[in-house]
């Protein structure tokens, strides 16, 4: 779908062969040990596919309709409630709420830090391999490692955060406990750990032809005005590609909100704030085994994430330039 | 960039060039000039560079600052951790010895190790197989087959999480770690697609010419089509490792009933940030779990400066999600 145009161009095996061509391959294609070789091949594909996606898919749905006994390993059906029960728990509004809340923080944050990385190292001639490993490594600490330096550097008394902040005489917020900061604590865990999209943004950047910049630069184009009339347009496929997936993975967060609030277990001095989705719907499974209200709570996930995504891509289309499209 | 800033400082450097009477060489990505104003695009761009250096500087501190700070708070006796002095007032290297007996993590860091490598290996070997099998063979169904590969990628893995636990509960293997590396042996969407890319640019003929020696269907794989595209195998290898290694939600749900011995890493520094955590009646001992968190990290930035340019390639080929 938004696969990169190199890898476009490697697929020369599977471009539309010519009507002659494919003649040929249709009698080839009739080989059966070929058929049956290829099956073979991709047989670990198909076992996982049904096991863990047809059989799991249809088990969840049977599940949101169920109350299932883990002590008995038995389901009882209750038709819609568990559906009903989404719409009257408070906590799940609550949850849903945080949730967004939070990515609509955290993707603009994400993408503008990512897209400053991407430019600061596009623009640079020496010493881009160095600072874009020093830009690299968060990403590559692990995301608990990250909550536990992050749990005390957040830390609103004695946190080199607000240490740092009161030495240019700011008083810093009590990140972690006043309910107004959790959301903002987490964004910038998140965007400590952005390089992986700074890195697509940085390939996007490249590809974009240096031709275009001279001939704008001639016709008197300013720096900003080649910015926001060449590189957006041009990198756009990327950047929407990067907004529908950081969305994704913001509407899923779990694992820092998890370490930082939620890690006593007793979840009782985490902050409403931090009730994420993502953590209530582990709560609700994993601590409650209410199975069933929670594979709900799943399926209604899966159809904000679908009906987000779609709508994303319904306006991303008309934004967004493709290159091979309508000039 | 404040245009204010930018403003002020063009006024302030604008007479440089005119006062050193240098010659006047365009910048790179700038255009020879016409008639006017080269020294304005020149005095510009050296605004523009000094702006960029520090720009690059200042984040690059930023973002090293938690690392050093996690270097430095490994090496602090208890009441120190939170001095936030990067030089350790008290040098206490013993936190490096005494770890491994305040916390199980020589069996934690066995865990990891096991599970990374595990499905590391089997979702190489899988993906790479499977890849094979759509790019070159050609039988009914195949790009339909290739469409399902495709679009459970956009699955999110919230919806089958609660009855993968179920199914493997079924198959008798909760209470092991067997579900944490199990998966691995049925592939995963986003890396055969990444390698059957790599198949289809190896040349046909090459096939070709080895069926017509008299190679067979998995020869052709094991020989020349899997060292060929080796390259992604290893992407394929260190995706999968460091997905594996950083899995703290896995571990959650399936580890956390069983004894604290068969942690992995990860999970095992939740345990010890509750352990340790005054509100629940620990004694703020956080320098182990900063020493727990260091060694659950330095594996991963050792692969990263090893394999760093396997890691750029796969993320940039991909858009693997950021």
């Amino acid at each position: 779908m938004i696969a990169t145009t190199s890898f476009n161009d490697a697929a020369t095996p599977t471009a539309p062969p010519l009507p002659s061509r494919r003649k040929k391959r249709g009698r080839r294609s009739a080989s059966r040990g070929e058929t049956i070789a290829g099956l073979l091949f991709i047989s670990p594909w198909i076992l996982g596919f049904l096991v863990f996606t047809v059989i799991s898919m249809s088990y969840s749905l049977i599940l949101s309709f169920t109350n299932y006994d883990l002590a008995t390993n038995s389901m009882s059906p209750v038709g819609a409630s568990n559906y009903a029960q989404l719409l009257e728990e408070p906590r799940v509004l609550t949850s849903l709420g945080n949730t967004f809340t939070y990515a609509v923080m955290a993707v603009p944050v994400e993408l503008a830090m990512a897209m400053l990385m991407a430019l600061l190292l596009n623009s640079v001639k020496h010493g881009a391999g160095l600072f874009r490993v020093i830009y690299y490594l968060p990403k590559m600490t692990p995301a608990v490692a990250t909550a536990a330096v992050f749990l005390l550097l957040l830390n609103g008394n004695q946190g080199a955060i607000n240490k740092a902040l009161a030495a240019i005489g700011i008083q810093g917020p009590q990140w972690l406990l006043d309910p107004a900061w959790v959301k903002p604590s987490i964004v910038m865990m998140s965007a400590w750990a952005v390089a992986g999209s700074a890195v697509i943004l940085l390939a996007a950047l490249q590809g974009v032809p240096q031709d275009l910049y001279e001939s704008a630069a001639l016709d008197g184009a300013g720096p900003w005005s080649r910015f926001v009339r060449i590189t957006i347009p041009m990198i756009s496929p990327t950047l929407f590609f990067l907004v529908i997936t950081l969305s994704i993975t913001a509407l899923q967060v779990f694992d820092q909100a998890y370490l930082l609030f939620y890690r006593d277990g007793a979840a009782s001095a985490a902050p409403e704030a931090a009730l994420f989705y993502g953590v209530y719907l582990y709560q609700q499974a994993f601590q409650q085994f209410n199975f069933g209200l929670a594979a709900a709570m799943a399926w209604l996930l899966f159809v904000i994430i679908m009906l987000i995504t779609l709508v994303q891509l319904t306006v991303g289309n008309k934004l967004v330039y493709y290159e091979s499209g309508d000039k | 960039m404040s245009s204010e800033f930018q403003s002020g400082s063009d006024m302030t450097t604008l007479r440089t060039p005119q006062e050193t009477g240098e010659p006047i060489t365009p910048s790179k990505d700038l255009p020879p000039s016409t008639e006017t104003g080269f020294e304005w695009w020149r005095v510009r761009s050296t605004t523009f560079e000094v702006m960029r250096w520090v720009v690059l500087i200042v984040l690059a501190v930023l973002f090293m600052y938690p690392l050093l700070w996690l270097v430095s708070a490994s090496l602090k006796p208890r009441g120190e951790v939170f001095d936030n002095k990067l030089i350790p007032e008290t040098w206490t290297p013993s936190n490096y010895v005494d770890v491994w007996s305040e916390l199980p993590l020589l069996s934690w860091l066995g865990n990891s190790i096991f599970i990374a490598v595990a499905g590391a290996l089997l979702m190489t070997i899988a993906s790479s197989a499977v890849a094979f099998g759509f790019a070159y063979f050609r039988f009914p169904g195949r790009n339909i087959l290739f469409g399902l590969v495709l679009a459970t990628m956009m699955l999110p893995g919230a919806v089958t999480l609660i009855p993968n636990y179920l199914i493997w509960k079924y198959l008798g293997f909760l209470g092991t770690n067997v579900p944490l590396w199990g998966s691995a042996l049925f592939g995963s969407a986003f890396y055969i697609f990444l390698m059957r890319q790599f198949y289809m640019g190896i040349p046909r003929e090459l096939f070709e010419a080895a069926r017509i020696d008299g190679c067979g269907y998995f020869a052709l794989f094991r020989r020349i089509a899997f060292p060929l595209a080796l390259p992604s195998a290893i992407i394929v290898f260190l995706f999968e490792f460091q997905a594996s290694w950083n899995n703290f939600s896995g571990a959650l749900i399936y580890l956390n009933f069983g004894s604290v011995e068969e942690y992995t890493v990860p999970l095992g520094i939740n345990y010890a940030m509750s352990k340790y955590s005054p509100t629940a009646g620990g004694h703020g001992d956080y320098q182990y779990v900063m020493v727990t968190a260091l060694v659950v990290t330095l594996p991963m930035l050792i692969m990263f400066a090893f394999g760093q340019k396997y890691f750029i390639k796969g993320i940039s080929a991909g858009g693997v999600k950021g």
